[in-house]
């Protein structure tokens, strides 16, 4: 558990308290399976006796958390709607509106994001957006990338009207159209490496993660994003997320929305 | 409170389905055809319908063409909960006048998730 919670922290700066042996069990049990040993403990064991970089890996990535559904807090998603990708999209930019959904997961927000914008009646005309989403987790980034889910996955927050317009069956799944998963582009992206090449964006979003990751790398991964910003470009959080002692953003009032602050220029 | 009016053949699924909504605070009628539900909706018109697709008697969207006709028969929302999950059928449903749509198997999470995007919670 020890070694495990280490790896977890030194390598994705994840938190994993102690009392949750549960949740490691769980989100572990199907790794082990997948690897041949037969229990997490024999997998600890192979990973202590010979560092295996690949299996390490492997670990920290069953290890992320990756729950996310679509349109996951609606209120934000109307906002969005109505109010933040109509402001973005009369941002003076000759390039198209870039927005990242940072540990993507498998998809989920960063295609509700394009919908979303489909979606939108106040979006600038001639406007352009093109969406990035970034996952630490190979796997969730092969699975959003496929565009395809579960029937249990398309019902959690997904409007059926939505469902109808930007979805198609594919034998037991729903696979989401070309149009919506055409706008978005993929990348693995660990947020403790260096984020310098990504270029500058207008939105980030990194919604439900920073609460799931060690407090010692919170700051940190918060600057970084902040230093990928536009000067006039916002970051998004969680609803309830707060943020202490990181002035590289500051509050705008709107739940989770941030800043960038005009005095930060740490390493941009 | 607000009421659901719960129409499927199957008893099994109207108890579970009324276990969850009244969990989430409606109150519940319950029909097990199309002409049941034309019934109930005559007699008090409910503020939801859970509705089935298949049933003997008269099915679900037949029903839902009834109700759309009835006077104030324009005011339920209606969520279908049918095994159908072809696209060409939900657009069907959805054209009859259905607000949004459920495929089975479900759970109480998404009944509630549904309910919620149809504006009833």
């Amino acid at each position: 558990m020890d070694l495990l919670a280490a790896l977890a922290r030194q390598r994705a700066g994840l938190r994993i308290e102690s009392d949750k042996a549960y949740l490691v069990e769980s989100r572990l049990n199907p790794l082990a399976r997948r690897e041949g040993f037969e229990s997490i403990e024999a997998m600890v064991a192979a990973l202590r006796a010979k560092r295996e970089e690949r299996l390490i890996w492997a670990v920290v990535e069953a290890l992320t958390l990756n729950e996310t559904a679509f349109f996951r807090d609606r209120e934000v998603f109307a906002h969005l709607r109505d109010e933040l990708l109509p402001a973005l999209s009369r941002l003076p930019r000759e390039r198209p509106i870039r927005i990242w959904s940072a540990a993507c997961a498998t998809g989920q927000e960063v295609y509700s994001l394009a919908m979303t914008a489909a979606e939108s009646r106040e979006i600038a005309p001639g406007a352009r957006f093109e969406f990035f989403g970034s996952d630490i987790s190979e796997r969730c980034l092969e699975k959003a990338q496929s565009g395809l889910y579960t029937q249990f996955e398309v019902q959690r927050g997904l409007p059926i009207r939505l469902l109808v317009k930007h979805f198609e069956n594919q034998d037991e799944m729903w696979a989401i159209s070309p149009r919506i998963r055409q706008a978005v582009r993929w990348r693995r992206i660990n947020l403790l490496s260096d984020l310098s090449s990504l270029g500058k964006f207008d939105a980030i979003l990194l919604r439900n993660v920073l609460p799931g990751m060690d407090p010692a790398v919170q700051g940190r991964v918060i600057e970084s994003l902040a230093a990928r910003l536009e000067d006039d470009g916002v970051l998004l959080l969680g609803a309830r997320e707060a943020l202490q002692g990181v002035s590289a953003v500051r509050p705008t009032g709107v739940p989770g929305l941030f800043a960038r602050d005009p005095s930060f220029s740490a390493a941009a | 409170m607000k009421t659901c009016l719960v129409v499927d053949d199957s008893r099994v699924i109207r108890k579970v389905a009324r276990r969850v909504l009244e969990d989430i605070g409606f109150e519940i009628a319950e029909a097990a055809d199309g002409v049941e539900a034309l019934a109930w909706c005559r007699a008090a018109m409910p503020d939801a319908v859970l509705l089935d697709w298949n049933m003997p008697v008269m099915n679900g969207i037949e029903f839902l063409r009834h109700l759309r006709g009835e006077p104030g028969g324009d005011a339920p929302i209606v969520v279908l909960c049918t095994v159908e999950n072809k696209i060409d059928r939900i657009r069907e449903a959805l054209d009859a006048g259905a607000d949004e749509y459920i495929m089975k198997p479900f759970d109480g999470d998404i009944i509630a998730a549904k309910f919620a995007e149809a504006g009833l919670l």
